[in-house]
C-alpha cells in the first residue's frame, strides 16, 4: 500500500531517533566490552593491560554474584506482582462510581511523582526506623517488639518501597484500559447471573491482558535498574545487593572499572534473558 | 430503590477507595506535616499529627543553606529539554513506524526499549571520560542530552502506540485531496495525536525529573537540579527529620502540582495503546 | 534607567576587578556535616578578604566520595578543592593527582598542625591535604546513668568495664540502652567501629605478606564480644545504625554510653539539640590491655587536585578555611565549643578552648592513635580503622556487609568470618599482592 517514496520518507524521519540511540547503545557499549577486558584500576594507574576473560570469570565466581541475580529477580518479580494485582483491584475500584473521584485519583498516583531518593529516605527514616519511625510507634502502641524492617526483613521492605513507587503506574495504566472496557458487555453478563468473580475472570481480565503486558514490559526495565533505594536504605548488606548495585560496588566502591564493566556486560546479558523470557509469555499481546 | 442501592453501593465506594488513597498518599503527607514541625515534635513519642506549633523554620534554614530556586531552575530546565528534544526526534520516528509500518518495525521498537536496559552505572567511566573530552561537565546542555537519549525509547514507544490508533481512512482520505506529507503531519495528524504528544510530554518530564543517577554524577555547581540538593540533605549529622521533610518536600512540590493539575491529562493518555 | 543600570553594573564589576588581581569562583565539593555547613555559612568573611567567589557542592558522604574520585581518576577537573580524608590522600598523591601543600604561606603556620594529622595527610613527607577537622574517637557517656548504675568511669575503661557497665545501665523498660555503637555496613561507618576495636583485642586485617587474618582467633573474639554485648545491651536493630543514628539516639537520652567520634562531643553537649546535654562524660576509648586502644584517627581535610586553573585562589581558600583566623572566627559566631577540633596545636593551648569539657580528652583521644603502628603484631599497611591501600575500601564495604548480615542475626559471627576471609583473599589475589 505504501509507496516507494514514503517508505524512503519514512526511513529518514526514523533515521534521528534511530541513530541517536545506536550512538547511545554502542558507544558506550563497545567502551564498556574493551573495559571489560582491560585490567584497569584507576587508582592503580589506570588502564594496566589486558585481563583475557579473567573479569568475566572473577565477577561470576565471586560469592555475591548469584545471591545478587536472585535479589535481582525477587524484587523484580515481587514488585510486578504487587503492583499488577494491587494495581487491577485499585483499577476496578476507581471506576466505579463515587464522590471525589478526581481527588481520590490525585491521592493513588502522587507517589509516582516522588524521586526514588526521596521515598526511600522518607520510608527508611521516617517510617521504617526502629527507633523513631512511625511503624516502631505503631508496633509498641499494640504491644509488640518494633521490628527492624530494613535489617529483619531487607528484602520486602524494599520491595514495599519500590512497589510504593510503581503502583500508580500499573494503576493509572489499568484504569484507562478498563474505562475502555464495553459496559454493555458487563451488563449483559450481570442479567445473565453471571457471577462478579467469572465476570471479572472471563471478561475484565481478558480485556486487560494488553495493559499487563505493557505495565509488566515498561516496568521490568526500570525495576532492573533501581539503585537509589537500596543505596539510601541498605547500602546493599542483608541480602539486597542487586546486580546494578553489585556493579556499583565494583566500579566506584571498589574502583575496579575491568570488573565492573564485566559485571555490566553480565548485567545486559541478564536484561535480555528476561526480556525473551517475557516476550515468549507476553510478546504475543504486543501484535495488535 | 434501586436508587438507594446505588447510592448505598456509591457510599461503600467512596469510603473505600478513600480510604486507600490516603494510606497510599500517607507518607507524602507525612513529610508534608513534618516538615512544619520542629525537630524535636518531628521525633515526638507518641507521634504529633496535626496539634503542633507550625513553623516555617526549617525552610527558613534549607533556603538559607542552598540556593533552591537554582536546583529548581535546572530541574525545570534540564527535564524540559530533555523531554521536548526527545519528542520532537520521536516524532517523525514513530509517525513513520506507525503509518508505514515494515516487518522489521516491531523488532526496531523492542531494540530501543533495550537500549534502556544497559545498566547506568556500568558505563559511567565511559560516558565520563566523553564528557571530559567534549568538555560538557557539569553543563545542562550534556544532561539534556543524557537524559533525552535515556528517555527516547519511552517516548517514540509511546507515540507510537497513540499514532497506531489514529485511522489510516482519514490520511488516506487526506492523500486524495492532494494533501502534501507535510500537510497530512501538520494539519491531520499533530491534531488528532495532541493528547498522546502531552502526556508523554508529561511522563517523561517525570522521569527525567527524577533521574538521580546521571544528574548526580555529571553536574557539580553549575547545572545540579534538585537530586543534587537532596544528596545535600540526605543523612546530616543530629536531627534533621524536620529540615529533611522540608527539602523533601521542596524537591518534589514543583512536580506534585505539575502531575496534580495534568492528572486528568496524564490519564487520558498513558495508554501505550493498551486500549484497543 | 534602562540603559543606565547595565552600565553600573558594568562599573561595578570592574572596580571589583580593579581592586583584586584576579577574582575567581571556586568550586568546593564537601560533606554535609555540620562544621562544613557553618563554614558556607561564613563563606562571605572569605570572599571579602579575598574577593573569591565559592560555590558549593555539599553532598552527604557517600554521593560525595563516589563524586570526587570519579572526578580525581578521570581529571575530569569539575572541582577546584575537594573534601577528603585520611584513607584517599596518601593513595591520591602517590598517583599524582593532588597539589602539594608545600608553599604555604608564613602567617598559615603549618607546624601548628597536630603531628598526627599532618602525618596523616602526608605522602612521603609532604602534605598534601589540610585538615579542616580531625577526630580520634572515645567513650561518651551518661554521667547521671553511670551514677545510679552504682559504677564510676576510669580516664582509660577496659572493654570488660564497658560491657559490665553497659549491662547495668540497661533499662529496656525506659528504653534506655546500655552502649551504642555503630553497625551499620560500609567502612567509614561500622566497619571503622570494628576495625579500631579489633586492634585493642589484637586481630589486624594482614599479616605482613599481606595474608588475611579474618581466621584468627583474635578477630573471633572481637566479633563476639561486640554481638554479645551489643544484643544484650544495644539498642534494637543497632545493625543499620551508623553515627547519625546512633547521635540522634545519644541525644534523645536514648543511649547510655556511646563510643563514636570525638566531634559528637560538640553535638551531644549542645542544650539546643540534646536533651542530655548537662551529664554527658568523657573517657578514653576502651582497650584490653593489650597496648592498643580502641580508637581511630580521622581528618577531614581539603586538597587542591592537580590540574586546576585556580591553584592561588584554591590555596587562598585552603589557608582561610583551615586557619587560626578561622577558628577564632567561629568562636565569635557560635562559641568555642563549637570551632572545628583536632587540627591545631595552638587551640589545645588556648585558655578558651580549654574551657571546653571535651578538649581535652579530645586531645588525648588524638595522640593515643598511631597510624604508622596501628595493631599488637606488625602489619604492612598505615591506618589505625582503614588500610591505606586503593583496594580497601571496596574490599572492606563488602566484609563490614558480611558483619552486619551478622550482627542482624542472618549467620552466624563464624559465617560472617569465613565469608570475610574469603572476599579479601579474591580481592587481595585480584589486586596482585600474592
Amino acid at each position: 500500500m505504501a509507496t516507494k517514496a514514503s517508505r524512503s520518507a519514512a526511513r529518514l524521519m526514523m533515521a534521528p531517533a534511530v541513530i541517536l540511540l545506536l550512538g547511545w547503545m554502542l558507544v558506550p557499549l563497545t567502551m564498556t566490552l574493551w573495559f571489560s577486558f582491560r585490567n584497569y584500576l584507576p587508582l592503580r594507574g589506570g588502564d594496566l593491560g589486558w585481563a583475557g576473560f579473567d573479569n568475566y570469570t572473577r565477577f561470576i565466581t565471586s560469592s555475591a554474584f548469584w545471591p545478587s541475580v536472585q535479589a535481582t529477580l525477587i524484587i523484580v518479580g515481587a514488585v510486578l506482582l504487587i503492583t499488577i494485582s494491587l494495581g487491577i483491584v485499585l483499577a476496578i475500584l476507581l471506576d466505579q462510581p463515587m464522590w471525589g473521584q478526581g481527588v481520590v485519583r490525585i491521592l493513588v498516583i502522587a507517589p509516582f511523582f516522588v524521586m526514588p531518593t526521596v521515598s526511600a529516605l522518607v520510608w527508611k527514616n521516617m517510617f521504617m526506623d526502629p527507633n523513631s519511625g512511625l511503624f516502631a510507634y505503631l508496633w509498641k502502641f499494640f504491644g509488640a517488639e518494633p521490628v527492624s524492617w530494613l535489617s529483619e526483613a531487607s528484602l520486602p521492605s524494599i520491595i514495599l518501597i519500590v512497589s510504593w513507587q510503581w503502583l500508580p503506574f500499573a494503576t493509572l495504566i489499568l484504569l484507562t484500559a478498563i474505562q475502555s472496557l464495553d459496559s454493555e458487555q458487563l451488563e449483559a453478563a450481570e442479567m445473565d447471573g453471571a457471577p462478579p468473580l467469572s465476570r471479572f475472570l472471563w471478561l475484565t481480565l481478558p480485556h486487560l491482558a494488553r495493559a499487563i503486558t505493557i505495565v509488566i514490559l515498561i516496568q521490568t526495565i526500570f525495576l532492573l535498574s533501581i539503585f537509589a533505594e537500596i543505596f539510601v536504605t541498605t547500602g546493599g548488606a542483608f541480602g539486597t545487593k542487586t546486580l546494578t548495585y553489585l556493579i556499583f560496588q565494583r566500579v566506584l566502591e571498589s574502583q575496579n572499572i575491568g570488573l565492573g564493566s564485566a559485571g555490566g556486560v553480565y548485567a545486559i546479558i541478564l536484561a535480555n534473558i528476561v526480556a525473551i523470557f517475557l516476550m515468549r509469555i507476553v510478546g504475543k499481546n504486543l501484535d495488535a | 430503590m434501586a436508587r438507594s442501592i446505588t447510592n448505598n453501593r456509591k457510599a461503600l465506594n467512596t469510603a473505600i477507595a478513600w480510604t486507600i488513597g490516603l494510606l497510599i498518599f500517607f507518607p507524602i503527607l507525612w513529610t508534608i506535616l513534618t516538615s512544619f514541625k520542629t525537630e524535636a515534635q518531628a521525633i515526638a513519642d507518641p507521634p504529633i499529627f496535626l496539634f503542633f506549633d507550625w513553623t516555617l523554620e526549617n525552610y527558613a534554614v534549607v533556603q538559607e543553606r542552598s540556593n533552591y530556586t537554582r536546583f529548581l531552575m535546572n530541574s525545570i530546565i534540564i527535564a524540559g529539554g530533555s523531554t521536548l528534544l526527545g519528542v520532537i526526534i520521536a516524532v517523525p520516528a514513530a509517525w513513520s513506524m506507525a503509518f508505514v509500518p515494515s516487518n522489521r518495525t516491531k523488532d526496531i521498537l523492542l531494540w530501543m526499549l533495550s537500549t534502556k536496559m544497559l545498566p547506568a552505572v556500568g558505563v559511567l567511566y565511559p560516558i565520563y571520560l566523553i564528557f571530559i573530552k567534549m568538555g560538557l561537565l557539569d553543563s545542562r546542555i550534556g544532561l539534556t542530552v543524557i537524559l533525552m537519549l535515556i528517555n527516547l525509547p519511552i517516548i517514540v514507544w509511546m507515540l507510537y502506540t497513540y499514532f497506531r490508533e489514529i485511522p489510516g481512512e482519514i490520511l488516506e482520505a487526506a492523500r486524495m485531496d492532494g494533501a502534501s506529507l507535510r500537510d497530512e503531519i501538520l494539519y491531520v495528524l499533530t491534531p488528532m495525536a495532541i493528547p498522546g504528544i502531552a502526556s508523554t510530554l508529561l511522563l517523561n518530564f517525570i522521569l527525567a525529573w527524577n533521574e538521580a543517577f546521571w544528574t548526580l554524577n555529571l553536574t557539580a555547581a553549575k547545572a545540579a537540579p534538585l537530586t543534587a540538593f537532596i544528596a545535600s540533605y540526605s543523612s546530616p549529622e543530629g536531627l534533621f527529620y524536620a529540615k529533611l521533610s522540608a527539602a523533601s518536600t521542596m524537591a518534589i512540590a514543583p512536580i506534585l502540582i505539575l502531575g496534580w493539575f495534568s492528572q486528568k491529562q496524564l490519564v487520558r493518555g498513558l495508554t501505550f495503546g493498551a486500549v484497543k | 534607567m534602562k540603559l543606565n543600570a547595565p552600565l553600573a553594573l558594568a562599573g561595578a564589576v570592574a572596580m571589583t576587578a580593579a581592586s583584586f588581581a584576579q577574582a575567581e569562583t571556586l568550586t568546593i565539593a564537601t560533606v554535609n556535616n555540620g562544621d562544613m555547613i557553618r563554614m558556607q555559612g561564613l563563606t562571605a568573611d572569605f570572599t571579602e578578604k579575598t574577593g573569591h567567589e565559592v560555590e558549593w557542592v555539599t553532598l552527604e558522604e557517600n554521593v560525595l566520595r563516589q563524586r570526587v574520585t570519579t572526578d580525581i581518576t578521570t581529571k575530569g577537573g569539575s572541582f577546584d578543592i575537594m573534601t577528603i580524608g585520611m584513607y584517599e590522600t596518601p593513595i591520591w598523591a602517590k598517583n599524582g593527582w593532588l597539589v602539594p601543600m608545600d608553599n604555604l604561606s608564613a602567617e598559615y603556620n603549618a607546624d601548628d598542625i597536630l603531628p598526627a594529622m599532618r602525618n596523616g595527610l602526608s605522602y612521603e613527607g609532604t602534605m598534601y591535604a589540610a585538615p579542616f577537622y580531625g577526630e580520634s574517637s572515645m567513650v561518651m557517656y551518661r554521667t547521671d546513668l553511670m551514677e545510679k548504675a552504682g559504677m564510676e568511669m576510669p580516664t582509660a575503661p577496659t572493654w570488660e568495664f564497658i560491657r559490665d557497665a553497659a549491662a547495668a545501665m540497661t533499662d529496656r523498660d525506659n528504653e534506655i540502652n546500655g552502649i551504642c555503637l555503630r553497625g551499620k555496613a560500609g567502612w567509614g561507618e561500622g566497619g571503622a567501629v570494628i576495625t579500631a576495636m579489633s586492634n585493642s583485642f589484637g586481630a589486624r586485617w594482614f599479616d605482613e605478606n599481606w595474608n588475611p587474618q579474618f581466621d584468627s582467633e583474635q578477630w573471633a573474639n572481637t566479633l563476639n564480644f561486640y554481638k554479645g554485648m551489643m544484643d544484650a545491651s544495644g539498642p534494637s536493630g543497632y545493625a543499620t545504625n551508623g553515627f547519625n543514628e546512633n547521635l540522634s539516639l545519644f541525644q534523645q537520652g536514648k543511649c547510655g554510653m556511646w563510643i563514636d567520634a570525638t566531634v559528637a562531643a560538640s553535638f551531644v553537649t549542645n542544650p539546643n539539640d540534646s536533651t542530655v546535654a548537662d551529664s554527658v562524660g568523657f573517657a578514653l576509648a576502651p582497650d584490653n590491655g593489650l597496648g592498643k586502644r580502641s580508637n581511630w584517627l580521622w581528618a577531614w581535610a581539603l586538597a587542591i587536585p592537580a590540574g586546576t586553573q585556580k591553584q592561588e585562589a584554591a590555596q587562598q581558600f585552603i589557608e582561610w578555611a583551615t586557619g587560626t583566623d578561622y577558628i577564632e572566627l567561629v568562636a565569635a559566631n557560635e562559641g568555642w565549643a563549637n570551632v572545628p577540633p583536632g587540627a591545631r596545636t595552638s587551640l589545645y593551648e588556648n585558655p578558651n578552648y580549654k574551657e571546653v569539657p571535651f578538649a581535652q580528652m579530645t586531645l588525648d583521644s588524638i595522640l593515643s592513635a598511631d597510624p604508622t603502628n596501628p595493631t599488637v603484631d606488625p602489619v604492612p599497611y598505615v591506618g589505625v580503622q582503614f588500610a591505606a591501600i586503593p583496594e580497601f575500601a571496596g574490599i572492606a564495604t563488602d566484609v563490614s556487609q558480611e558483619f552486619s548480615a551478622a550482627y542482624a542475626g542472618q549467620q552466624t559471627v563464624e559465617e560472617a568470618l569465613a565469608k570475610a576471609q574469603a572476599i579479601t583473599n579474591d580481592a587481595m589475589e585480584a589486586a596482585g599482592y600474592k
